[in-house]
């Protein structure tokens, strides 16, 4: 469905951040993007959803193509409007405005199904409804980034870009957003799910990518991954022997990632 | 007390008209981050455009014609002058609005000429009795009609789908985009919507007395207008608007018998000493999102 093929993305004419990065988002799955920070995981969304040009960045080769089609060149409001959308990281909610409003802005190229697309993101987050009429602001952060994703289904997107969903919150409340993602996948948006809570991210995902310093550096299916010596060490923080790996080892620390040699 | 109350309907009548300019340059404001100072060039080619049309359509049908020719007009600056800067520093969009204003200030010159054009305005400067005031029809229609006017546009904001896009891309740019909001289209919008506002301003300002070239200048006492209020907050700018209207009729109706030592016409001059004042004070005025700055 969302397929990305050799993208190059260079900041500022000159930071190459993103350097040959492939990737498929199959229909109706679930697709993690794991990496550390500064990997080019938002910028490769932030490609993917037409958000490069405020921040100065452009395609400098590759392609994306969403159901067959290019939309590497199309500006944000036609990307979403062929159902792609993205909730970006840190929730970034109108503070501003109502929550209802917030959603309504969510709306704004589907203004037809508006009163469906609210509905269904009622019946999905009801926490929003009792307080549809707040300032978003007043929101807790949980509660924040359901609205920030419930914001981006009022669009109602084929497929929903998530950036680090978990970022900030409590362990509840990640179960909870982790819950309310399969669930939303299971009415029938794909999903990319970009996280640095690996475990999390795996746990619901069909498939994973690994990225680093712009590059994906391993792909394969999500269970496999998190069996994956490496991964159990560089993204979950497990030794190899499944338990936490204590600072003292970290002295002695030898082991060297796979795919760089 | 009647003299004073006569004195605070006119200062809401004339308040009203800076309300209308400052609504204009806090709605480019909020959507662009630039002080528009093309606002004074648009508000006299409405006035200038009322009094062409007003012979051929009438008055009544001249207003809303020459405000939504206005508000092309402002439609077209943005697109061709504004539109292309976006992403430049906002330091040099304000000077290129300082330009365009130069530049229709002089086109619509060569067609006030030298005369005082007149609106053909009903009012003129009739008065009417409410109980035992006298004063001035004008001054009731201005704040009648910017009353209307107001309430239009806060619902615009509040309940349409543009007017939600407009907030959300004032708020936060990005995350407008995201949601599919086409910022480019948010820009035209305030620009054509501060255009239509000017130029029903500038046909108030040509009520009775009419307007010649020199007339620009009253636009800037919208300024004052939203120092007081808060650049980016639109109840800010009506309420600081008619402030600024009731502080300047005040002194009109009283600077002469209080403080004669003060010179004649202080009252012009009033609005920007209010200006000064809040400047010293209250920086971000009185409804304005405080800027937090760490050193």
């Amino acid at each position: 469905m969302l397929d990305v093929r050799n993208l190059e993305v260079v900041y500022d004419d000159v930071m190459l951040v993103l350097r040959g990065v492939s990737l498929t988002v199959p229909r109706g799955s679930i697709v993690a993007l794991l990496g550390a920070n500064g990997a080019g995981k938002t910028t490769l969304l932030r490609a993917l959803s037409g958000l490069l040009d405020v921040h100065d960045g452009e395609i400098t080769k590759g392609s994306i193509t969403f159901d067959g089609e290019p939309i590497h060149h199309l500006k944000p409001a036609e990307i979403v409007k062929r159902g792609v959308s993205q909730v970006m990281e840190g929730r970034r909610i109108l503070a501003e405005l109502t929550v209802e409003e917030n959603l309504r802005v969510g709306g704004h190229t589907a203004p037809k199904d508006l009163a469906a697309n609210l509905e269904r993101v009622y019946g999905l987050f009801p926490v929003l409804k009792r307080r549809s009429k707040s300032v978003a602001g007043y929101l807790s952060g949980g509660e924040q980034q359901m609205l920030a994703v419930g914001r981006a289904l009022m669009a109602g997107p084929k497929c929903l870009l998530l950036d680090e969903p978990s970022l900030g919150l409590a362990p509840a409340m990640v179960a909870q957003i982790r819950d309310l993602i399969v669930e939303i996948n299971k009415q029938g948006t794909t999903v990319l799910l970009v996280e640095q809570n690996a475990t999390m991210a795996l746990a619901i995902a069909g498939h994973g990518y690994v990225m680093e310093t712009g590059k994906i550096v391993m792909d394969k299916p999500a269970a496999e991954l998190l069996a994956d010596e490496d991964i159990k060490e560089f993204y979950l923080g497990l030794g190899a022997e499944g338990a936490a790996r204590s600072f003292r080892e970290v002295k002695h620390y030898k082991r060297r990632k796979r795919w760089l040699s | 007390m009647k003299g004073l109350l006569e004195t605070l309907v006119r200062g809401l009548g004339n308040g009203s008209v800076y309300a209308l300019l400052a609504l204009g340059f806090v709605i480019i404001y909020k959507a662009t981050r630039v002080i528009s100072f093309a606002q004074p060039a648009l508000m006299l080619a409405g006035a200038v455009a009322v009094s062409y049309l007003v012979e051929v359509t009438g008055f009544w049908l001249a207003v809303p014609l020459a405000a939504l020719m206005i508000a092309l007009l402002a439609l077209g600056i943005e697109r061709v002058c504004i539109r292309p800067m976006v992403g430049r520093p906002v330091f040099v969009v304000a000077i290129i609005t300082l330009g365009v204003d130069v530049v229709v200030r002089v086109v619509v010159n060569a067609f006030i000429g030298r005369d005082v054009r007149q609106m053909g305005d009903p009012w003129g400067f009739d008065q009417v009795s409410l109980g035992p005031l006298v004063v001035q029809q004008r001054w009731l229609a201005m704040f009648g009609v910017t009353a209307v006017l107001v309430a239009l546009l806060f619902a615009f904001f509040r309940y349409t789908r543009y007017g939600l896009a407009m907030r959300a891309a004032a708020y936060d740019q990005e995350t407008a985009l995201a949601q599919g909001v086409s910022v480019g289209a948010v820009f035209a919008m305030s620009w054509a919507l501060a255009g239509f506002l000017a130029a029903i301003a500038g046909m108030f300002v040509g009520t009775g007395q009419g307007v010649e070239q020199t007339s620009w200048i009253i636009a800037l006492k919208a300024l004052p207008a939203i120092i007081l209020g808060g650049l980016d907050s639109l109840g800010g700018a009506v309420v600081g608007g008619l402030t600024i209207g009731i502080v300047e009729s005040l002194f009109q109706s009283y600077q002469g018998e209080y403080a004669p030592w003060l010179g004649q016409n202080f009252a012009v001059v009033s609005p920007y000493v209010v200006m000064l004042l809040v400047l010293l004070v209250r920086p971000y005025g009185l409804f304005g999102t405080r800027e937090v700055e760490r050193v």
